[in-house]
């Protein structure tokens, strides 16, 4: 019964926050409109989400934002002088990384991770999930950069979203 | 002080921004270029709009959130849009300065 | 103070529209077309967002929403064309 009525409630919370900033308010009536809206919404549109997102160690994952949210200073300002450096010495290369994850979620938000972080770009998902083919801006060696992924974003993600 | 901090982020979003586009005029070939704009304007973007919501946060009555709205769309699109840019070019098989993959997964 | 890191922050964004928009008009490969329209819409945004610091009005935001959101709709559409030839299955 619960599954019926509030089957994705992460959703739902969303919803409620996106509702709020887009009318930038956070007056009651809005508040409560938010609500009926988080309410309905993944309700009539239950089929299209298929996979029940359960966030096993929150903390973790909120560590993990903020891990990833300093990478994101500190790889932009490696790829900005690299861009303005000489870009002749650039060494660009394809690297594949293995995957453990499994999940749609957890692979799909480590891929947006690594788009985001130190001059690496994830290009494509080998059709049986097992590799990520990354394109790094300047990697002098391509086996540290894989471990770096995986220590520092494959395994928190693992633990968050797939802990069983 | 609060016009220093203002400042600062603005000439820093500015400079991301121009970064981003210099790397995408300068460097040899399109993975390369793929780089600049996904992260080094993203950021830069994202630096102009905390600016924006800190000016009319502290100006007016009220704070103002919704530039963080725009932000996070932005953080979640454009890894998307590279992804798909560099499997498109991947598809069609552009040159590019690094060995390809030499056992390229099919998609 | 404001003015001046504005003035400067406009030439830098504007600087940035004109590289996007040179490698929009030379670049060799459709890829690379696709990718400057990308860059192009941020660099409107970021313009966009200046303009209403500039201006101190706060209407400036559901256009720069908008375009956010319909640049991204687009650039999928084209790649998702380049990498099936068609863009609805």
């Amino acid at each position: 019964m619960r599954h019926r009525l509030l089957p994705h409630p992460l959703l739902t919370l969303v919803l409620v926050g996106i509702w709020l900033l887009l009318n930038n308010t956070f007056a009651p009536g809005h508040v409560v409109l938010g609500l009926i809206l988080g309410w309905a919404i993944p309700m009539f549109t239950v089929r299209f989400w298929p996979e029940r997102v359960s966030i096993n160690r929150p903390l973790l994952l909120l560590r993990f934002i903020a891990v990833v949210l300093w990478d994101i200073v500190v790889a932009n300002l490696a790829v900005a002088w690299l861009i303005v450096g000489r870009p002749q010495s650039l060494r660009p290369a394809f690297l594949a990384v293995p995957l453990v994850l499994k999940s749609d979620l957890a692979i799909g938000l480590l891929a947006n991770t690594i788009c985001l972080t130190p001059g690496t770009v994830s290009a494509q998902l080998s059709e049986d999930r097992r590799f990520l083919l990354v394109h790094a801006l300047d990697a002098a060696d391509g086996d540290a950069v894989i471990a770096e992924i995986k220590r520092r974003y494959e395994q928190p993600l693992k633990e968050v979203f797939e802990s069983c | 002080m609060l016009e220093y901090l203002l400042s600062f982020l603005i000439l820093a979003g500015a400079l991301f921004t121009f970064v981003g586009s210099l790397g995408l005029a300068r460097l040899r070939d399109f993975y390369t270029r793929l780089h600049g704009p996904t992260k080094a304007s993203t950021l830069g973007v994202g630096c102009l709009l905390i600016a924006s919501a800190l000016f009319f946060s502290t100006r007016s009555e009220g704070i103002s959130l919704h530039e963080v709205l725009v932000t996070l769309f932005l953080f979640i699109t454009a890894p998307i849009s590279a992804h798909l840019l560099a499997k498109a070019a991947l598809h069609l098989g552009l040159t590019s300065l690094a060995p390809p993959p030499e056992d390229k997964p099919r998609r | 103070m404001l003015t001046v890191a504005l003035s400067i922050a406009f030439v830098l964004v504007g600087a940035a529209v004109v590289l996007s928009a040179w490698r929009l008009l030379r670049g060799p490969s459709a890829p690379d077309r696709i990718l400057a329209l990308d860059t192009l819409y941020i660099n409107a945004i970021a313009l966009l967002v200046l303009l209403g610091i500039h201006l101190g009005s706060a209407l400036y935001f559901e256009a720069a929403l908008l375009i956010a959101m319909m640049g991204f709709v687009g650039t999928v559409a084209l790649c998702k064309y380049l990498l099936r030839g068609d863009i609805i299955e």
